[in-house]
């Protein structure tokens, strides 16, 4: 028998028991398109969490000083003082790996304009922080190298303080402002970034000259941290592995002692949040998984009754020339058009339901193409697993008795 | 002499139920020739469904032999009896056996299916033949569900004509149909009779064996009687004089 006649004869016989078969496929239908769509939200937050980090420059390495622990407890970065200016001159000298480099250096307080003021931080950096971490300045400029070996009373604000302390909209280019008692001359406005993966600010801040921070605002000789970002970004690792060189022998540490400082990766970082989101994917998609087998368990329950049901119909194929193997083809492509059929308004379904979600709760959501082929498979290979042991039971029938089955 | 379309020699059939053996057919031999409407009577438990079985290659003898159409079907596998069930057997049930929702001639071209040198518009145009043939030319797209139980039984009739058997085992065609209707169908047998049709008609109503040519009657797995009937009855006069519906 040619598989275009048990084609004509499977659909047949689904065409009359539409009902029953448009439920179970159901089952199919839904779980494809749960697959779809979760892996859709996967794949989506996915990358939109790779877009940020790469923003916020993926190459990018940070310098904290102290020991990871120190006696077991994990204290502040900004009491552990083992960072120092020399530190990052000796980095900016002897590193070949580095691209750019600043220290850092944070006063929180209070900035003031006439009647208004605003809690924020004087992030104290050089001039190569905008390339580390990819900002722009929009209005103005960044202050210079000369402003930084002065230590110069001039800041360049983050959107969220120009929104604070100029609420009129006031031009802030040349303005005078205070930060706690000590006035500063807006040189610039960084461009708007909005808030980063972890819901900070990223516009809350106001970027200063890092001597200025030392000198004036904290009085203090160490730096809080250094920032980085490496030539090459897959060489982050050998960059790091320098930088851990140059600092031990800084710090004159010795063989055996630990590091007196802390240096983590973007990388690491985004290595950490992206396993996060492909752990809630797996985990969204099994959910969704164990649907489409719920789906696979319906049409092996609806076959089985559909071959107990026509125990006659079988009895007599067999009596007019159909072999075992016939009637097995018969129930499995039966349990097959069923399951991909299923399977191809899943993928339909879990597309709407994707688009939905993107167009109502503005989640990013990309389908790949490799989440369609896969649960195509997945699909076929159900209906042909749970398609195989009614088949298999319909063709072992004795025609003898299955055609005098009431 | 006519060509030996069924041989028997000494056709017996056991079957182990539990410890004990029941023996169904005990030792039967006969010759069909071409051309012969055979019926074949017993009570049941005679064993004549278990010939019917057998004869029908649905079921394998215990020992003895078996030739249709000159091919001995002892030691036949599953595969090998399906091929020629579908190429030389025509079977019509008491209960017509039709697939529901569909229409007679996707019915009657079902056995065509199962032969992949047949193309599609051969089929179509031999299932067409058939049901002419059996009186349904005006029923051909009707559904089974359509219709009543003599024109199904046609339709089942057309099914068994359809792969040109050498062979129709009917049985107890007529056994579900009222008088009237029951006369109609023999008379429908005995056009196909003839035509040169050979046919194998098994029941236990010994009313019927006066319209064949020959009737084998079954006791207990043995035969007790096989007589040429020489004076067949027209079962088209009896249907004729029967009353239509007088309520």
């Amino acid at each position: 028998m040619n598989i275009k006649n048990l084609l004509k004869i499977a659909l047949k016989a689904l065409n009359n028991n539409k009902m029953r078969c448009f439920l179970t496929m159901l089952g199919v239908i839904i779980g494809v398109g749960a697959v779809i769509a979760m892996l859709a939200i996967g794949q989506g937050s996915k990358n939109s969490i790779k877009a940020q980090i790469s923003e916020m420059g993926s190459n990018m390495i940070m310098i904290f000083p102290g020991a990871e622990k120190h006696g077991g407890v994990r204290q502040s970065s900004d009491d552990m003082q083992t960072l120092k200016p020399a530190d990052y001159e000796a980095l900016l000298r002897e590193s070949g790996t580095i691209a750019n480099i600043t220290p850092t250096v944070n006063g929180q307080g209070q900035w003031i304009y006439g009647n208004n003021n605003y809690p924020s931080q004087a992030q104290g950096v050089n001039t190569q922080y905008l390339d580390i971490r990819q900002r722009k300045v929009a209005q103005g400029e960044m202050f210079t190298e000369e402003d930084v070996k002065n230590a110069a009373k001039v800041c360049v604000l983050g959107q969220t303080l120009v929104d604070n302390l100029f609420p009129a909209g006031t031009d802030p280019l040349g303005k005078v402002i205070r930060f706690g008692k000590i006035p500063m001359t807006v040189i610039g406005v960084l461009e708007e970034k909005g808030y980063n993966t972890m819901g900070q600010d990223q516009d809350d801040l106001a970027l200063v000259p890092y001597t200025t921070v030392m000198k004036r605002v904290l009085a203090t000789d160490y730096l809080q941290g250094i920032q980085a970002s490496a030539i090459d970004e897959n060489q982050t690792d050998r960059t790091i592995e320098e930088i851990t060189g140059i600092l031990r022998s800084q710090h004159k540490l010795k063989e055996t002692d630990e590091n007196n400082f802390t240096i983590r990766s973007m990388q690491e970082l985004a290595e950490m949040i992206s396993s996060t989101s492909s752990m809630m994917t797996v985990l969204l998609a099994a959910v969704a998984g164990i649907s489409l087998l719920v789906g696979g368990i319906g049409i092996m329950n609806i076959m089985i009754v559909s071959v107990t049901e026509r125990t006659r119909e079988i009895g007599l194929r067999m009596s007019i020339g159909a072999t075992g193997r016939d009637i097995m083809m018969q129930f499995l492509i039966e349990a097959v058009i069923i399951s991909v059929t299923g399977g191809v308004l899943g993928i339909l379904t879990g597309a709407v339901a994707t688009w939905m979600i993107s167009l109502f709760a503005h989640w990013p959501v990309q389908i790949d193409a490799g989440s369609v082929i896969l649960s195509f498979v997945v699909c076929t290979a159900i209906g042909i697993i749970f398609g195989f042991y009614p088949a298999a039971k319909a063709s072992n029938l004795d025609p003898i008795e299955a055609i005098r089955y009431e | 002499m006519a060509k030996e379309i069924i041989r028997i020699e000494n056709l017996k059939r056991y079957f182990k139920v539990g410890e004990e053996t029941v023996k169904a057919l005990r030792g039967i031999s006969f010759t069909i020739y071409e051309g012969e409407f055979v019926t074949i009577m017993g009570t049941s438990g005679s064993g004549k469904s278990t010939l019917l079985n057998t004869l029908g290659c649905l079921d394998t003898p215990t020992s003895g032999e078996y030739l249709l159409d000159g091919i001995p079907v002892r030691g036949m596998g599953k595969n090998e009896r399906a091929r020629i069930r579908n190429r030389k057997i025509g079977f019509i049930f008491q209960n017509y056996n039709l697939l529901p929702k569909t229409t007679s001639i996707e019915n009657v071209e079902l056995p065509l299916l199962y032969n992949s040198g047949i193309s599609a518009a051969e089929r179509a145009k031999k299932a067409e033949r058939c049901l002419k043939e059996v009186g349904l030319a005006d029923r051909i797209y009707h559904k089974s569900n359509q219709m009543s139980g003599g024109q199904q039984q046609r339709v089942a009739i057309a099914r068994a004509l359809v792969n040109d058997p050498v062979i129709i085992l009917a049985d107890e065609a007529t056994g579900n149909l009222d008088t009237r209707t029951s006369f109609s169908i023999l008379t429908l047998f005995q056009k196909l009779h003839k035509e040169g049709k050979t046919i194998i008609f098994v029941t236990h109503n010994p009313e019927i064996a006066q319209y064949s040519s020959r009737n084998i009657t079954l006791r207990d797995g043995h035969i007790v009687s096989d007589e040429y009937n020489h004076d067949i009855h027209s079962a088209e006069e009896v249907y004729r004089n029967l009353p239509v519906d007088n309520d």
